[in-house]
């Protein structure tokens, strides 16, 4: 298998933990693993990205090609056309529709959705709508874990390993909260994947 | 065996704890940060007791590490890459003077300038100290680089620089361990001598690092972390320095690599290995991260010989870092990229966070200097060089560590006044403190502001020196009481600030102005946010 994955969103909206959900999931099957960060000055509300790379063989790069992502995955609708440049011919955008505005100049709200639409292959979904439904509005980055999931080549058992393993210092409600916000944005994307076809 | 999952920061930090170091040294520096961050946190680290509490800067730090080495223990020193200029002069002279435990230096370089003023590379300074440099390729050889350069440092008695830029510092994979090794015992140097860097001896010390030289090029052509892959296709060799490798591997995952290639991660460079790629190859490609420092040195200035390629001719960008996708263009490779970015996305800078009290410190300060007009606001590095963007646009520059108060100094000796110092208390306690002996010996009329957050924001909220005695200090350095103000900088305050930094400008003489109040980045650190309430802050 291989999953090149581009995770997108702003500093602080916890694109690491979902980062680092796959990343132990990844290890505990025994897959290879490549995965940039960006930490430093764009962690101020700036842009921020993560590359995400899991294989049965061998990673070289730690950075993915152009045109090879498999994968966009980003927890703000703005930021998931931001690297269209990286997404391949058949790969997936999967975006939260929240918008997250701390800028003068954000674009209106119906032309990032209808960019989105344009997307051959994409999922959109309100993964703060559903936090806070399930009563964790913290949650939003894994809810979007959770529909990205099928897309991502990983056993889903396994994903809720690596959420329990990731929140486990923070408390088993905060464990059981996020896994109910994984299955949820799961949820959320089968029914839209099936609408599709 | 286990794999870890690390990042370059950590497993480097891992190889050095499990090679018996017995302490770090550092000031945080993004990309570098995480080096000493993991060893602070390291469950080894603490039953050991190995030093790793921050220091002022990399210069005290480089210095403090040295110490450590004279005494026989192995130590490190970590930075970013603009933190070796700070540090530099003891770091060409920790060359001199060799070691007597083993000395790592491990420098973190910014190439596109990620967190940075600018790209410079560290090798540059390798070289001229005229020491090993290790380049790792991934994060395992980042770990095993740690555990051995120690050893390469007490075999051949110099600092060894391990160099690493941001893609592999802040990049996870998983890492396998070494055994680990005790720590070395105190021990004093075997010529007490050694380390008196008095003309005489660093004459003699200085012939002695000269001498190294035949026998690390040997070492580097024997090092497991060089290889020479031949290839059948010798109208092109390639030279792929440490992460340039990965890139370079990238492209032909699919495709055969029919060119000889020299896998390059430690220098001074394999002299055999590289004559022979001159002497079979019809010319080179040299891909490296940074600046073209082996393609100027295998090119020569009168470029005779075997064509060398890569920054300089425009075969790779002159500038920024390396990319599959620019080295798949250095081979002519072409790939179907993804779609363009749509027109309506637009760029999301960084800013300072909702809430900081930089903010309403630089609300006061515009409203103070609106009579006087623009271009008088000294900055320096930390989060608060955010005030240069707007909606603030409230700074006027950033340079480096200090050069705030120097540089307000200078400004009003030349006549720009009310001229004003903007720095923050960890940036203050690295390296202002002497520009404000400056100033004060000479009365200048300055108004340097230190935003006081009580911590070292920018790169994740680590101790700031300076909690505690802060006014203790600008006082000991000769600034009168009566002109150093503190305050809460809130907007209810907004009246009251403005009117302090008003009367200050009136002095003819140093104001130092503290808004004091805790970084909101840091309000879930328990031991800081107890430290704050004991202080009485």
């Amino acid at each position: 298998m291989k999953s090149d994955i581009i995770l997108a969103g702003v500093g602080g909206q916890g694109i690491l933990s979902i980062a680092a959900t796959i990343g132990m999931a990844a290890v505990d099957n025994d897959l290879h693993l490549k995965q940039a960060e960006v930490h430093g000055m764009s962690q101020r509300g700036g842009d921020v990205q993560s590359h995400l790379r899991v294989s049965s063989k061998t990673i070289a790069s730690d950075l993915i090609p152009r045109g090879k992502a498999d994968l966009i995955l980003s927890v703000e609708p703005m930021e998931s056309l931001r690297y269209l440049p990286y997404l391949s011919s058949q790969g997936w955008l999967v975006t939260n529709t929240t918008p997250f505005v701390n800028i003068d100049n954000y674009p209106e709200m119906d032309e990032v959705l209808a960019k989105i639409k344009e997307q051959p292959r994409h999922i959109a979904i309100d993964a703060d709508k559903i936090a806070a439904e399930i009563g964790s509005k913290r949650s939003s980055n894994i809810v979007m874990l959770g529909a990205a999931s099928l897309f991502i080549d990983i056993a889903f058992e396994a994903l809720e390993k690596g959420i329990n393993t990731i929140f486990e210092r923070k408390g088993q409600k905060v464990v059981d909260l996020n896994v109910e916000a994984l299955r949820a944005g799961r949820k959320a994307a089968e029914a839209i994947k099936a609408q599709l076809n | 065996m286990q794999k870890l999952l690390l990042l370059g920061d950590e497993a480097i930090a891992q190889g050095a704890i499990d090679a018996g170091m017995s302490g770090v040294y550092a000031y945080p520096g993004t990309p570098s940060t995480e080096i000493t961050e993991y060893i602070q946190g390291s469950k080894i680290a603490k039953e050991r007791n190995l030093h790793s509490k921050w220091s002022s800067n990399e210069k005290t730090a480089m210095e403090s590490a040295l110490g450590m080495c004279y005494a026989g223990k192995r130590s490190m020193t970590c930075m970013k890459h603009v933190g070796l200029n700070v540090a530099a002069d003891a770091f060409i002279n920790a060359a001199i003077t060799g070691v007597n435990g083993g000395f790592v230096v491990v420098v973190a370089d910014d190439p596109s300038m990620h967190s940075s003023q600018n790209e410079q590379d560290s090798r540059v300074y390798g070289k001229f100290a005229m020491i090993p440099i290790l380049e790792p390729v991934n994060q395992q050889e980042a770990y095993d680089m740690a555990y051995t350069a120690f050893d390469l440092s007490e075999k051949h008695n110099v600092p060894v620089m391990i160099r690493l830029t941001t893609r592999l510092a802040h990049s996870r994979a998983g890492v396998v361990r070494k055994p680990l090794l005790e720590e070395r015992e105190t021990s004093l140097p075997k010529d007490p001598t050694q380390f008196v860097l008095l003309p005489s001896i660093a004459r003699r010390n200085y012939k002695s690092l000269l001498s190294t030289r035949p026998d690390l090029e040997k070492v580097s052509m024997e090092s497991e972390y060089n290889q020479y892959i031949d290839g059948t296709d010798r109208s092109v060799g390639i030279v792929a320095c440490g992460l340039a490798y990965n890139y370079l591997m990238e492209n032909f995952q699919d495709r055969e690599l029919k060119h000889p290639v020299l896998k390059l991660s430690q220098y001074p460079m394999p002299r055999k290995a590289v004559e022979r790629m001159i002497e079979e190859c019809d010319e080179i490609v040299v891909l490296e991260d940074g600046y073209p420092v082996i393609e100027e040195l295998l090119k020569g200035y009168q470029e005779a010989g075997t064509p060398v390629k890569g920054r300089l001719d425009g075969t790779l960008p002159r500038d920024g870092e390396l990319s599959p996708n620019n080295v798949a263009a250095a081979f002519g490779l072409s790939y179907e990229e993804g779609a363009d970015v749509p027109d309506l996305v637009e760029a999301r800078p960084p800013a300072m966070c909702k809430g900081c009290g930089h903010i309403d410190a630089y609300q006061a300060l515009n409203i103070a200097l609106e009579q006087y007009g623009p271009g008088r606001v000294f900055a320096d590095i930390g989060c608060y060089t955010l005030g240069a963007l707007p909606p603030y646009n409230a700074v006027n520059s950033c340079v480096d560590m200090g050069a705030s108060i120097t540089m307000a100094k200078g400004a009003a000796d030349a006549g720009l006044l009310p001229a004003v110092a903007v720095i923050g208390d960890s940036t203050f306690t690295h390296s202002g403190m002497t520009g404000l002996l400056d100033a004060v010996n000479e009365k200048t009329p300055i108004t340097v502001i230190v935003s006081d957050n009580y911590t070292t924001g920018m790169t994740g909220g680590q101790d700031s020196q300076a909690l505690g005695h802060l006014e203790a200090i600008i006082e000991g350095i000769g600034v009168d009481p009566e002109h150093i103000r503190v305050f809460k900088p809130t907007a209810a305050n907004l009246d009251e600030m403005v009117n302090i930094i008003k009367e200050e400008f009136a002095y003819e003489g140093v104001s130092v102005i503290i808004p004091r109040r805790q970084c909101i980045q840091t309000m879930r650190n328990k031991s800081l946010v107890q430290k704050v309430k004991e202080l009485g802050l």
